[in-house]
């Protein structure tokens, strides 16, 4: 209004809210003691929630240690486990744990070349363009499915009679449908959108003039993907795999459900290693969960006596992906965003 | 070659949903949209399911899900509502407040948490947290209100929104800080130089420009809080209730049971086909929940896509 352009009394004029507070040089960052409640409220609050999530970790790796430490003996780890009606008598969680590093291997086996593949693919080529954004949006569809959604999708598929040599049959004809090959190739689809997001995050990374580099010395595309970028990819897909590993060593639903419930590794047929893959067994996980009162164990001590040995393997697996982002970062100079989960 | 490959997956997530929905179908058919109802005792009907062979007539499929759809959503929600205060309160202090050497601690224990497996928690929630609850917080007097409906033990509400909060925070923290650090640093030190404090310019500024990602942060989580099976069938007190929030404050102690944490429970009884079909009829609405929440998560995040792009 003209009113106020007009009226020049200077009293009038607005004057900052908040003075400089007392003290306060140039360039001096505003004290929050000069704040108002409210901000200095939500500032707490903030600090609080910081601290709140450091003391919720701290106190379950402490609790974890503590009762690992006073649970975990030599002996536990490296006997099998027993049928047994004393806690005394039933034995260790050798066989879980040799299940869940199998676990691992089989679900890391499928889902590299898929994850790969699917990464450079997409990276590289992605033509036509509807079929890149069918393949990504089924990783992001897989990667969002709950793990018990897809170990009850993998219980309805090695039933299926086709299926039937992956597992054992029972007498009647029906197929029991679980068994480490079943588990593990499920497991490989929770470790694919890991390994596939980091490695089409790397491509995408790697600045153009090195394909362009590579064409121009007469390689060809194949050749480029394989000695040019894969090469310099090589810390995203580690990274891939560290994530999908964990996820695997963690995920109990599918070892419920596709497992079946033996405590031993119990193989099926005449053939060692193929026995091994048909049969049944159990994981770190499921050990857990058996013994926990949720199960029918109710050994508590060896429930937590695996659980500090799981918590140490994420543990490690964490430590790597953080060794390997940050060695990746020295060497290039970009820090690996993201990632967090 | 490589694209063949790629299109695996996609084979899979179809031939997911195709399998899951061919061996749900006779639950739905039979009950029809009464499936979603309450108004029937729910393990009473499964027992029934349970015992029945093949060739089982139609009666025996009947069953109503909505003691599981309300524990479902009512577990995530609240783990959903708290965790958006934690995630987004955390956020900012990780990227705007935190100091160097707090900022660096704080990163790695976000992923802990994250990676921590759900069996953990559970094993945590059931040995420490369910037997504190249920003898120090529960006093004898909330115990002997609903005795003659629920036995109260500690294990329930309560203690599977306090885990599933714990467990749901890390995903948001990693959506919302990758938002804020990619908001361009200018806006907000213009807010800073019209004369706010630089707690006041995050709020008014940088969260602001952010919001399609805390939504999206908050879709995605619920998305995993809705899968979680192993920890809440762990701490949810094993039995099928429906925790009214009439009863009280003996509501948040009271136990329930989700879809996820139902699929653990009757897996064992999946050849009988009344039942199989019912328990792939529980994963298929889970299914769907987290198909439709991803995509959700995508269309909410767009609007903030188009500015990330101007930088």
């Amino acid at each position: 209004m003209s009113a106020t352009v007009t009226d020049p009394r200077p009293e009038r004029a607005p004057r900052p809210r908040r003075s400089r507070p007392p003290g306060g040089g140039r360039g001096r960052r505003s004290s929050p003691w000069s704040w108002r409640w409210s901000d200095r409220i939500v500032l707490v609050c903030a600090w609080a929630a910081g601290v709140l999530l450091c003391a919720i970790a701290a106190s379950i790796v402490i609790y974890m240690g503590f009762r690992g430490i006073q649970y975990l003996r030599p002996g536990l780890i490296f006997s099998r486990p027993q049928v047994s009606g004393s806690q005394a008598g039933s034995g260790g969680f050798l066989d879980p744990l040799l299940g869940t590093l199998l676990l691992t291997v089989i679900g890391v086996t499928l889902a590299l070349p898929l994850a790969l593949a699917s990464a450079v693919w997409l990276a590289e080529y992605g033509r036509p363009s509807w079929m890149a954004r069918i393949v990504e949006s089924s990783i992001e569809v897989v990667a969002g499915t709950p793990d018990i959604v897809i170990a009850i999708f993998g219980l309805a598929v090695f039933q299926l009679s086709l299926l039937a040599p992956f597992s054992f049959q029972a007498e009647g004809g029906g197929v029991f449908g679980r068994s480490f090959l079943a588990a593990g190739t499920m497991m490989s689809l929770l470790a694919i959108p890991p390994i596939y997001t980091a490695t089409r995050d790397g491509l995408q990374a790697v600045p153009s003039h090195m394909r362009e580099a590579a064409f121009a010395l007469g390689k060809t595309r194949i050749t480029t993907i394989r000695r040019v970028l894969l090469p310099s990819v090589r810390s995203n897909i580690a990274t891939g795999v560290t994530l999908g590993t964990s996820r695997i060593i963690g995920s109990t639903a599918i070892v419920l459900l596709l497992l079946g419930s033996t405590l031993r590794i119990e193989s099926v047929g005449g053939v060692p290693g193929i026995g091994v893959l048909r049969g049944t067994g159990s994981a770190l996980t499921s050990y857990i969960y058996e013994n926990s009162p949720a199960g029918e164990g109710g050994a508590p001590q060896k429930a937590y006596a695996a659980s500090f040995v799981l918590l140490v393997f994420v543990l490690l697996l964490n430590h790597i992906v953080e060794r390997i982002g940050r060695a990746h970062a020295e060497a290039t100079g970009l820090s690996v965003v993201g990632g967090v989960v | 070659m490589l694209g063949a490959v790629s299109l695996v997956v996609a084979a899979v997530v179809c031939g997911m949903v195709v399998f899951v929905a061919i061996k749900a179908w006779p639950s739905f058919h039979h009950n029809g949209p009464s499936w979603f109802l309450g108004g029937s005792s729910f393990e009473r009907d499964v027992a029934r399911m349970g015992t029945a062979g093949s060739g089982a007539p139609a009666a025996v499929y009947h069953v109503r899900t909505w003691p599981l759809i309300y524990g479902t959503l009512i577990s995530s929600t609240l783990a959903v509502f708290f965790g958006l205060i934690i995630g987004v309160l955390s956020s900012v202090f990780i990227v705007e407040l935190a100091p160097g050497v707090v900022r660096r601690v704080t990163i790695p224990v976000v992923r802990l948490l994250a990676s921590v497996p759900s069996v953990i928690y559970g094993l945590i929630g059931i040995l420490v947290l369910a037997p504190f609850v249920g003898n120090h917080l529960i006093s004898a007097h909330e115990k002997e209100s609903v005795a003659n409906v629920v036995q109260l033990t500690g294990a329930g509400l309560l203690v599977t929104v306090t885990i599933l909060t714990v467990m749901i925070t890390p995903i948001m923290i990693a959506l919302i800080c990758e938002a804020l650090v990619s908001v361009p640093p200018s806006w907000k030190e213009g807010a800073v130089a019209l004369g706010l404090n630089p707690l006041r310019a995050v709020r008014a500024v940088t969260l602001k420009a952010i919001r399609p990602a805390i939504v999206a942060a908050a879709v995605l989580a619920s998305a995993r809080a809705l899968g979680e099976a192993i920890m809440i069938q762990m701490v949810s007190g094993g039995k099928t209730f429906v925790p009214k929030p009439v009863d009280g404050i003996v509501f948040i102690f009271e136990p329930l049971r989700t879809l996820a944490s139902a699929i653990v429970d009757y897996h064992e009884g999946i050849n009988a086909p009344p039942l199989g079909a019912a328990v792939y009829s529980w994963a298929l609405l889970l299914l769907f929940s987290a198909l439709a929440l991803s995509v959700m998560g995508y269309l909410v995040k767009l609007p903030l896509r188009k500015y990330q792009t101007q930088g």
